[in-house]
């Protein structure tokens, strides 16, 4: 009787993206409990969560196999209007905090 | 359209004038990626609004304590990051054309995508449990409730989005109504879900520990 041909192990490719993003989850989760700093706390924990978040777009969602076409489109133009708009929250939180035009 | 054009156009049909797409992708695909764009900015903007509370406030509560709080949040990074693996799977398989396995991956993802709610609405119901609400809390800046809430719950929306999506998709390409390109773009949505949950937790959670 002929065997039925064995189907690939399909995660397999994925798996060392999949720790990685385990390991950066665990260590964010270890300084999260060593520093006391906000400002620097944040300033570490949004670095590894760029980080975390390239590694998900560009292996997970596939961008890396995509047209650089694709890439240039989306991203620049994205990273673009969230900075712009930091600096309207920036703004708009000062006006909130601004004192009455003199009458 | 000219009369040479209508000319070629019947010769050819009309694909003879249609583009080439310039980033080789279906429609549907890059209209997800585009929605994923608009998505991002959304979440781009409350994440904004809350740092800038979160950092002018002096009485900014630090309520999150290792256990139950941290610990769950922990449980509930590691189900979704499996559950994008698990994504990942079922969109290779559907590609390979096998059915069973990619109905496996498919059903494997709802169920931890259900997994992951369900220790998020424990999370909000320890929460209200210890008194907090939208507009007002026990330890200090009142605005805490309610970017909580916001942020976690517009989270858990895209959650309860997804598992009804991957449910339609899993039954439809069972029966052959769907295809491996439809797996694809959902399988987008559902990593973006978890893109978002990488920013959410540092965000939320861990710059809000009790020491």
């Amino acid at each position: 009787m002929a065997l039925a041909p064995k189907s690939p192990n399909v995660i397999a490719k994925y798996l060392p993206i999949y720790f990685l993003l385990l390991a950066i989850a665990g260590i964010e989760f270890f300084v999260a409990f060593r520093i006391t700093s906000t400002t620097a706390l944040l300033t570490l924990l949004l670095g590894f969560a760029v980080c975390s978040a390239a590694l998900a777009l560009l292996f997970f969602m596939h961008l890396v196999e995509e047209r650089r076409a694709l890439f240039f489109s989306l991203i620049p133009a994205t990273i673009f209007v969230l900075l712009m708009m930091n600096m309207i929250w920036s703004d708009s939180y000062r006006l909130l905090r601004m004192k009455p035009f003199p009458h | 359209m000219s009369d040479s054009q209508a000319t070629a156009a019947a010769a050819h049909g009309h694909g003879a004038y249609m583009e080439e797409s310039p980033y080789a992708i279906p429609s549907r695909k890059l209209t997800m990626w585009l929605f994923i764009i608009s998505d991002a900015v959304t979440f781009g903007a409350v994440l904004m609004a809350y740092g800038y509370l979160r950092v002018a406030s002096s009485d900014w509560p630090t309520p999150f304590k290792f256990s139950p709080s941290i610990l769950n949040v922990m449980i509930m990074t590691f189900v979704l990051i499996t559950s994008s693996l698990t994504m990942l799977g079922a969109v290779d398989s559907a590609k390979l054309g096998d059915k069973a396995k990619t109905s496996r991956f498919l059903w494997s993802t709802v169920l931890l995508g259900a997994i992951f709610a369900g220790l998020h609405i424990r999370e909000w119901l320890g929460m209200i449990g210890e008194g907090v609400r939208l507009f007002q809390n026990p330890w200090g800046s009142s605005l805490f409730g309610a970017t909580f809430f916001c942020i976690t719950g517009l989270h858990l929306l895209h959650v309860f989005c997804g598992i009804i999506a991957i449910i339609v998709v899993a039954r439809k390409f069972a029966n052959g109504s769907l295809t491996a390109g439809h797996v694809e773009t959902t399988g987008l949505y559902w990593h973006f879900v978890d893109l978002v949950w990488m920013f959410v937790v540092p965000l939320i959670y861990l710059t809000n520990i009790q020491h």
